[in-house]
């Protein structure tokens, strides 16, 4: 399904309503686990929102259309955010919601093709998600099939060899019609990624292999918006990618002021505590 | 400080009186007294792709030692360069099989089990992606050393799921495995042997033909059953010859797909009592078909006299590639000899 493209704050406001169900089923399927990676789940959800209500052709009811455009999620530790999205575009039901990382559950953990309709890969294994999406890219030239990719990947991904072997061979290749979004929350497993191997500016690093690269504030649905419209239309036969700079836990105040680390802990009152906070903020 | 294995570094040397060439990776694999073909993979592939416009072909900068190149110059626009990078060699290979092609993904050997397992493992096989994995320089077919000889790729991709392995003795099995690969919906490793390429099997058994699965007795014996694999059945076949002219009448079992193994052939021809079982593979003997057969035979309570022929657990030598058969025990003179040292 796509949302036709409306100007102004209506179609926006919208996408903070989507953004803000995201969130919602996020926590809630938090809350079943009693734990989860929801901080991301928060940070990319505006993200998500774009991606799902604003830039991607899919039918809810045919998730493997030919026609739709692909969303890889490269990050399989998301898979709790990109269920919340699916459920909110209508390709998993929310009924399911419940059974979040339960035995026999279609939504594990980490996200895996073979369980979950709408998830396009199987992730986890970090720095393989764009390397797939470059092969998707050119067979769906060949197919002289319209439809883009879209690559989420993470800042932790940037130190992965092989995301690099994929941003040359995307240049080599002109794929005009791959996407990558970088959700770069300076977050990984051991702490800062800006500390790690993410130092220094990123969007000359893309620039300068090619890419259209764009930066932008990965919590802000009018930027996220206006990016993605850039990425689409762009008529240059070359890679996009977009990073988006998010906050971990976005959109509950005392989780975002906690000490931000990759694997947010949740006590076990507090599942409830951040659903009403959310609820506090809904747009309206 | 130095290193214990690597004191004879210093130690100098002085030209030897005959010069023998270190084979390059470009040499093919000397065979005395048999026929050869020319790229049998490249050709049957382009055979294949003119009937199944599914099938493309992907190379990590080794098409040319691969035979790939017969394919990309026959059908340029179904060729994909992807450059040095192996890891997205196969993670490209598993993008383009999710959108329906069949992807012919070449390197060598080493590259495709060393640098590109997890892309092999997480994006092709655990989601059963039909990616056909070509590699060239199997086990000890390339004189230069370690960085280049896959001792272990069968032991590495014998414990992944979804994966079918074949080890091609010749040019009639690389030719027949390329439709047997088109006839498996799923993942292939298949090794390979490139340049020109001996023709062995058919001379054995003229009705020989590849079968995806199947172990085929090419020659029959009553002293010793050799069950063997890619170019050992070679090996195997001459040194049978050879000790035919001693009255030691050798069987030879080729078992050119290691994943599946045909293990009701392979148990039949062991029961067949009072031979020795000789397992024989270029490859090392930890995780390959000796130990896959073994398995089989304990697990069947076949009890047979039982020796393995294959490459040490050691990083093996630099060389000329027949000074390190010899070395090592591929070569004809010494299969034949430990044969018969076993009887």
């Amino acid at each position: 399904m796509r949302v036709q493209t409306r100007p102004g704050a209506i179609q926006n406001m919208s996408l903070a309503l989507r953004a803000w169900n995201i969130r919602r089923k996020a926590l809630l399927m938090g809350e079943v686990q009693g734990q989860g990676y929801i901080g991301q789940a928060l940070g990319v959800a505006d993200m998500l929102a774009v991606s799902y209500f604003h830039a991607l052709h899919t039918r809810p009811d045919d998730p493997e259309w030919d026609g739709r455009d692909r969303f890889y999620l490269s990050i399989g530790h998301y898979a709790i955010a990109l269920y919340a999205a699916l459920m909110e575009a209508g390709i998993l039901p929310e009924e399911e919601l419940a059974t979040y990382g339960m035995d026999d559950s279609r939504m594990p953990m980490s996200g895996m093709a073979s369980y979950t309709p709408g998830m396009e890969i199987t992730g986890g294994s970090l720095g393989q998600g764009l390397g797939i999406a470059v092969g998707a890219a050119l067979a769906l030239k060949r197919k002289q099939n319209p439809a883009f990719v879209y690559n989420l990947m993470s800042d932790g991904e940037l130190g992965e060899g092989s995301t690099w072997e994929a941003v040359m061979s995307a240049v080599q290749w002109k794929l005009d019609n791959l996407i990558c979004i970088v959700d770069f929350n300076n977050q990984q497993a051991d702490g800062p990624s800006r500390d790690a191997l993410a130092v220094g500016a990123e969007a000359p690093k893309w620039q300068a292999f090619g890419w259209h690269a764009q930066e932008v504030d990965g919590n802000d649905i009018e930027a996220l918006v206006a990016a993605f419209d850039t990425a689409r239309n762009l008529p240059d036969a070359r890679p996009r990618v977009i990073i988006c700079n998010t906050r971990m836990c976005k959109g509950v105040p005392f989780l975002e002021q906690r000490e931000i680390t990759h694997f947010v802990r949740v006590e076990p009152d507090e599942w409830s505590k951040a659903l009403a906070v959310l609820e506090e903020g809904k747009p309206q | 400080m130095t290193f214990s294995s690597m004191a004879r570094k210093y130690e100098p040397r002085t030209p030897p009186a005959q010069k023998v060439a270190t084979s390059a990776m470009i040499a093919s694999l000397a065979a005395e007294g048999y026929d050869t073909v020319a790229a049998p993979f490249g050709h049957a592939l382009v055979e294949q792709a003119q009937k199944d416009a599914r099938i493309v072909g992907l190379s990590a900068d080794l098409s040319k030692y691969t035979d790939l190149h017969i394919f990309a110059q026959a059908m340029p626009d179904r060729f994909y360069q992807m450059g040095m990078a192996e890891q997205l060699l196969m993670s490209a290979a598993a993008g383009m099989a999710r959108e329906g092609f069949i992807p012919f993904a070449t390197t060598y050997a080493v590259f495709a089990s060393r640098r590109a397992y997890d892309f092999i493992a997480m994006a092709i096989a655990e989601e059963n992606l039909p990616v056909k994995i070509v590699c060239a320089l199997p086990g000890l077919t390339s004189g230069y050393g370690p960085s280049h000889q896959a001792t272990e790729d069968l032991a590495i991709f014998r414990g992944l799921p979804n994966m079918v392995l074949i080890d091609p003795c010749d040019a009639c099995d690389v030719a027949g495995m390329v439709p047997a690969m088109m006839g498996h919906d799923g993942p292939v490793y298949a090794r390979l042997l490139r340049g020109k390429v001996p023709t062995v099997l058919t001379r054995h058994k003229p009705d020989y033909q590849f079968q995806l699965g199947r172990a085929q007795m090419i020659r029959e014996g009553r002293d010793a059953l050799v069950i063997s694999s890619g170019i050992m059945t070679m090996r195997a076949l001459d040194a049978a010859d050879a000790l035919a002219a001693d009255n030691v009448d050798v069987a030879v079992l080729h078992v050119p797909t290691i994943k599946p193994l045909d293990v009701p052939t392979i148990l039949a021809e062991a029961r067949k009592g009072g031979r020795l079982v000789v397992t024989a593979e270029n490859h090392t003997l930890n995780g390959g078909l000796g130990e896959a057969v073994a398995r089989e035979l304990m697990l069947a309570g076949v009890h047979a006299p039982f020796r393995m022929i294959g490459l040490p657990d050691e990083f093996l030598e630099a060389g000329a590639l027949p000074t390190l058969h010899d070395m090592y025990g591929l070569s004809v003179a010494r299969v034949t000899e430990q044969i018969k040292a076993w009887l």
